[in-house]
């Protein structure tokens, strides 16, 4: 199904990020199963899909938040998941996250939130360090004075301006974005979409966005994956119902992918009246 | 369906699906707790292993020493002072009877290192510091920070919980010795200024029953509690469910095994405190 342009992608450049039949399962209930994909160096890629699908925890496969259950995530030819301490760590600097709600270290200020990863991980002098956190707080366009505040002092937008300041500290080479528009006013979803787009500029990196906000996968997005919940697919289906460029969504043949771009409830709405009427059935006969 | 007899085979069937069931609840508990002390083992195991390999950095080990003992210090002061003063105002009519007044203070200030002072430092630690670490924690793991510091390539057992944990091995034993003293203290002004027993008589018999031992017994016993609460509070935090729920949750259960596993402790070393002493000492059991 991929276009001629990933494709190409693919074939030229060997993938940076690669996921082998990597399944999750946590306890008995199973979120990814048999997931494959290869995202080579310098694409951005939009992974979508409805709430509960395995989103968010596919992400964090490719950092070793999450360990695969089976398979294997490769980043840059190694699997993390394998690495001892110390090397896990040399390789994850070399990612910047941002999380849904930021998680920024609320003991802390913005400047020492953004500071923590030069501390830890390089030997620059405070004055460097006080610099390079006024450079990347401008570059997602806060003001010096923010510095001093804590994380609850902030507006939601602002709170994820300086998670994407603090994730790009490090320069990383692949950015990870986990619902970075989610609980924002349409402006500043727009200006957080901008800052992809400006950081993918600025740096040379690869990305991977985690959304289900179609307008961001849109604007964003070189390359589109969408995923489909396990509890509604058959045994042999994959759960990857979708794997090209965002201008071919529209177009898909699969009515699942239609559905969730043009945003359209259909079976779930006959869902819940199947629903409410097993209840009211169960109701009367317990009377 | 009714047979021809008219018995119902479902009704004959049901005791066996009950029991079934029942053994099948029961092996569930049972892995569970399995898996329980197993993933606590490998947290305790991960906590000494980044505790031999490289110690924390000032900048979180001085606040946690902060957090733990600077301000337990006031809590755990009033704790034994009173402490002190009850057992006074609880023993004194029985030792009175007898006529045995003076020896007042050997009871006391041998209850007092043997067993409350450090008991009564590790409950109040457990509350006041433990529940307060758990909820820490687990919000920093509701809200993803944990998974934060992790990606950017810091180790959060390194960073988070053996702070902690050194914190509360390290600190336990001074509040221990906080509240033998206060409650000393304690019990020395009620039985003296209050209840007119004679100083000389309360010291001496003091210092015929109270021995180094003692005291440092009570002290080694609460490192072992403060290695407990630290080990404990610390995993219930980055075990945390989600939501406020979950955070509640950890912070109870927090305090609660602390407690629990602080009593079974006691019980394991005074049982092996008291053998080594009457190893050392074999007459020390004969009435003075």
């Amino acid at each position: 199904m991929a276009s001629d342009r990933t494709t190409a992608a693919e074939e030229h450049d060997d993938a940076l990020i690669e996921a082998r039949g990597v399944s999750v399962s946590f306890g008995r209930q199973q979120v990814l199963r048999d997931i494959n994909f290869r995202i080579p160096k310098g694409q951005t890629l939009a992974i979508i899909g409805e709430s509960g699908c395995g989103k968010t925890v596919l992400m964090k496969t490719i950092i070793a938040l999450v360990k695969p259950t089976h398979g294997t995530m490769l980043f840059d030819g190694k699997s993390l998941a394998r690495l001892s301490e110390r090397k896990l760590t040399e390789q994850r600097i070399r990612f910047g996250f941002l999380f849904q709600m930021a998680a920024l270290f609320d003991s802390m200020t913005v400047a020492e939130n953004v500071a923590f990863p030069l501390k830890q991980h390089t030997r620059k002098d405070e004055a460097e360090i006080r610099q390079i956190v006024l450079d990347r707080l401008g570059e997602v366009g806060l003001p010096a004075s923010v510095r001093t505040k804590k994380p609850a002092e902030l507006s939601g937008g602002m709170r994820k301006r300086v998670g994407l300041a603090r994730a790009l500290a490090l320069n990383p080479e692949v950015m990870l974005y986990d619902e970075p528009t989610t609980g924002l006013d349409p402006i500043m979803s727009d200006v957080i979409n901008e800052l992809i787009i400006r950081t993918r500029q600025r740096y040379p990196v690869t990305s991977i966005v985690v959304t289900h906000d179609m307008h961001t996968a849109r604007k964003v997005a070189d390359r589109v994956v969408m995923l489909y919940p396990l509890s509604r697919l058959d045994d042999n289906e994959s759960q990857i119902v979708f794997d090209d460029v965002p201008e071919q969504i529209d177009s898909a043949p699969d009515p699942r992918v239609t559905q969730f771009v043009r945003g359209e409830a259909r079976e779930r709405l006959m869902e819940l009246r199947e629903n409410q009427l097993a209840r009211e059935d169960a109701a009367t006969s317990n009377t | 369906m009714a047979t021809i007899t008219g018995e119902n085979p479902a009704r004959r069937w049901r005791p066996i699906h009950a029991t079934v069931e029942w053994i099948a609840n029961l092996g569930e508990l049972i892995l569970s707790w399995i898996t329980a002390v197993g993933d606590f083992s490998i947290f305790a195991a991960r906590t000494f292993l980044w505790l031999i390999a490289r110690l924390p950095r000032r900048e979180t080990l001085v606040p946690a020493c902060y957090q733990i003992g600077v301000l337990s210090m006031p809590v755990i002061a009033l704790t034994g002072t009173f402490i002190g003063m009850v057992l006074a105002v609880q023993s004194y009519d029985q030792f009175r009877i007898l006529g045995l007044e003076t020896r007042l203070g050997a009871v006391i200030n041998m209850s007092l290192v043997r067993e409350l002072g450090p008991v009564l430092a590790a409950t109040m630690l457990s509350g006041r510091v433990g529940s307060s670490m758990a909820a820490e924690l687990g919000t920093m793991r509701v809200t993803e920070q944990i998974d934060a510091l992790a990606s950017m390539g810091s180790n959060p057992i390194l960073y988070l919980v053996v702070p902690r944990f050194l914190g509360c091995l390290l600190l336990i034993p001074m509040l221990t010795i906080m509240a033998d003293f206060m409650g000393v203290v304690g019990g020395h002004f009620y039985s003296v200024f209050l209840l007119g027993i004679d100083s000389h008589h309360y010291w001496s018999n003091t210092q015929k029953l109270v021995g180094t031992f003692d005291l440092i017994s009570g002290v080694v016993k609460s490192m072992f509690f403060g290695a407990a609460i630290g080990l404990i509070s610390c995993h219930r935090g980055f075990n945390c469910d989600p939501g406020a729920e979950g955070v509640g949750q950890a912070a109870t259960g927090a305090f609660v095994y602390s407690f629990v596993v602080i009593l079974l402790l006691d019980l394991v070393l005074g049982i092996i405190i008291n053998s080594i002493y009457y190893t050392l000492w074999p007459d020390a059991g004969k009435l003075i």
